[in-house]
């Protein structure tokens, strides 16, 4: 069964009397443990797509499944709920938590979202600190460490619920390339050891070659798909 | 639980500077508070003391109409055989009373053979006025203080002594109408010297009731008014509605009310002065609250608009809303419980210390009082409580609105 199912998805924003049409009538899906990107120029609605996947924002019309379920008409609470259940998230600027250490910035979702008791999640952290090698860094702040650390700190943060979907839209924006290409690579070995799906959207060409499966986005059409099936032309 | 309160401390520390600036605020508005009360309730403490031990008891029974006419010393107006055993018989089952006096008030001519002035007396059966305003024998300036006077004896205002120069072991002559209207003299020893202070009958003489009643030739039982001293000044107010009940509500047969009774708060002009800070009281517990409510508010604002992309990242990855609302409310919360509790400590403390030097001071003639500040728990409780919630009270506003943002506006925000 697919992660994600999009069909005929619609996102129209309204500013005054201008509508912007950032999504128009996409059709796509993508497979469990697949490694996706979204491409595509500036402006291009990457971000929006990302966003309705995200359950952060809700589509204008259309479709759109999320780990078997309908997310279109998720109330607040709800749509909170089924994030901190199914969705991991990584950020462009990392978005740790500044007054808590690695560990603790780990620990969050297990915390304050989910309830894990209190011997299986500190395991659980560890568990995740060491997967992405930053076990070391974990009694840290994260003023304390370099972006590259900070963002894979940041994976073992969205991976460590047990996530089907993690989302990054931009994750090495602020990086340099090699770090860059080291995050990736670190996502890449997450999907093959933990089978989660990773989307995450880029303009960025250094790391366009890395991934598996590439939508191209253009003006919010979703125009081209490569390597792989499980997608659709718009 | 535990780590809603560990990210809320966490996130004061962060702006140590302006977490201690705001705390401060309420610690110094607690302090000032809880002094005020404290001060403020030993002065009225001491006051009320002062008035009702050393002259009006703390409740007072006449016959109906007296207190109106006061002023005139009314000889007409007394309570007679059948009542007084009424009103001794209602205090003998009231369990408050600690003691009861029964006196005579009366107007007399005041001579030293030289010459001759008004005075007011009021006579009194000596052990039982001793027991009803114990303060009393404080006030006798010149003279023997012990057993406070015997028949034949005066105890004379300080105002008359200087004015007629009349010393301690002088003999002087009283002369007074009675209730017909005829005149009698009587000669009497000064015993001592009384002094003034404010209020009704606070200038008055003092004489043996016995002296009274010949002076006057008053034959059966008549008394102007009975001072009753209760155990606890607390109990005032139930045995004062008590009393009224009992007393206050029996008609005679013309059905008009008989007696009239009176709480020493209705007599003395001091009532209003304690009255005065009680609400000097309420509106500085009223700056606190605004102290607290603008200071918190105010931060907990800023908090909420400096973290604005923290608030969008924990929400995006599934903190729900009534979280992240409570881990604000929490933060103010702290925020107010160290104010408190830090301008508590310094409060008790500063209680302490002023208790330990003893601190002393004048009011109007009397000097040396004793300051001796004291604070009830229930004050104590009542600040505390107040700060808190309104600590609470303000952080709801920006926590709320913490709770309620956009994840996506959030995240976008720089
Ligand atoms: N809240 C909004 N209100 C109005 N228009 C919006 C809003 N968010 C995005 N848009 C518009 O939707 C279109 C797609 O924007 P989006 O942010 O998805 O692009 P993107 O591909 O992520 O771009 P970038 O690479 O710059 O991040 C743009 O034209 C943008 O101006
Ligand atoms: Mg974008």
């Amino acid at each position: 069964m697919s992660v994600v199912v999009a069909e005929q998805l619609i996102k129209t924003y309204v500013a005054g009397d201008i509508k912007i049409e950032a999504i128009r009538k996409v059709n796509f899906s993508i497979e469990p443990a697949s490694f996706v990107s979204f491409i595509g120029p500036s402006g291009s609605g990457k971000t929006t797509l990302l966003n309705m996947i995200g359950c952060l924002d809700p589509p204008t019309a259309g479709k759109l499944q999320v780990a078997g379920q309908d997310i279109t008409s998720l109330n607040r609470q709800n749509a909170a709920r089924f994030r901190g259940e199914h969705i991991g998230f990584v950020f462009q600027d990392f978005n740790l938590i500044p007054v808590l250490t690695v560990f603790e910035n780990v620990e969050y979702p297990l915390q304050m979202v989910q309830s894990w008791p209190n011997e299986k999640r500190k395991k659980r952290v560890m568990e995740m600190l060491e997967a992405v090698g930053m076990a070391d860094q974990a009694r840290k702040y994260p003023s304390q460490i370099s972006g590259g650390q900070k963002q894979r700190a940041a994976v073992a943060r969205a991976l460590v619920t047990n996530a089907k979907l993690v989302l990054a839209d931009e994750p090495t924006a602020n990086l340099d390339k090699e770090t860059a290409n080291m995050v990736i690579n670190l996502m890449k070995q997450m999907r093959d050891e933990y089978k989660t799906t990773f989307v995450f959207s880029t303009h960025d060409p250094r790391i366009v070659d890395n991934v598996e499966i590439t939508f191209v986005l253009d003006d919010g059409t979703l125009h081209k798909l490569e390597k792989s099936a499980g997608g659709d032309h718009a | 639980m535990l780590n809603i309160f560990k990210l809320a401390a966490r996130n004061l520390f962060r702006y140590k500077r302006r977490t201690l600036l705001t705390s401060t605020l309420i610690t110094l508005g607690v302090v000032s508070v809880l002094l005020f009360i404290s001060i403020s309730g030993s002065f009225k403490a001491l006051m009320v003391g002062q008035i009702t031990d050393s002259m009006l008891g703390h409740i007072q029974i006449h016959k109906k109409g007296y207190l109106a006419s006061i002023d005139s010393l009314p000889l007409n107006r007394n309570l007679t055989g059948k009542q007084i055993d009424k009103v001794v018989q209602v205090l003998a089952e009231e369990d408050a009373v600690e003691a009861y006096s029964m006196r005579i008030k009366l107007g007399a001519m005041f001579s030293n053979f030289i010459e001759t002035t008004n005075i007011r007396l009021n006579a009194v059966t000596p052990t039982d006025e001793m027991k009803t305003a114990p303060l009393l024998t404080d006030r006798i300036l010149e003279g023997e203080k012990e057993n406070l006077l015997k028949a034949g004896e005066i105890l004379i205002p300080e105002l008359i002594s200087k004015g007629m120069k009349v010393k301690v072991g002088d003999g002087i002559v009283l002369v007074a109408n009675n209730k017909d209207g005829s005149v009698n003299g009587q000669n009497f020893m000064v015993r001592g010297i009384l002094e003034g202070i404010s209020g009704p009958g606070g200038r008055d003489g003092m004489i043996h009731i016995n002296d009274a009643k010949s002076l006057l030739r008053i034959e059966a039982a008549e008394v102007s008014e009975i001072a009753i001293r209760l155990k606890d000044i607390y109990l005032l107010p139930a045995v004062f509605t008590s009393l009224q009940e009992k007393l206050g509500s029996m008609k005679n047969k013309q059905g008009m009310p008989v007696f009239e009774v009176h709480t020493w708060e209705k007599i003395s002009p001091f009532f209003n002065i304690a009255k005065m800070i009680d609400l000097m009281t309420f509106f500085i517990k009223i700056m606190l609250v605004a102290i607290v409510l603008v200071s918190i508010m105010n931060v907990m604002v800023m908090a909420v608009y400096e973290r604005i992309n923290e608030i969008g990242t924990i929400a995006a990855i599934g903190t729900l809303p009534n979280k992240i609302l409570s881990l604000f409310v929490v933060e103010g919360f702290l925020m107010g419980v160290l104010g408190t509790a830090v301008g508590t400590t310094i409060s008790l403390i500063s209680i302490a210390i002023m208790n330990a030097t003893q601190i002393r001071f004048d009011f109007g003639r009397q000097t040396g009082l004793l300051l001796s500040p004291t604070i009830g728990a229930t004050d104590v409780i009542f600040v505390v409580v107040i700060v808190v919630a309104i600590a609470v009270i303000a952080s709801l506003q920006p926590a709320w609105k913490a709770a309620k943002m956009d994840p996506i506006t959030a995240l976008k925000h720089v």
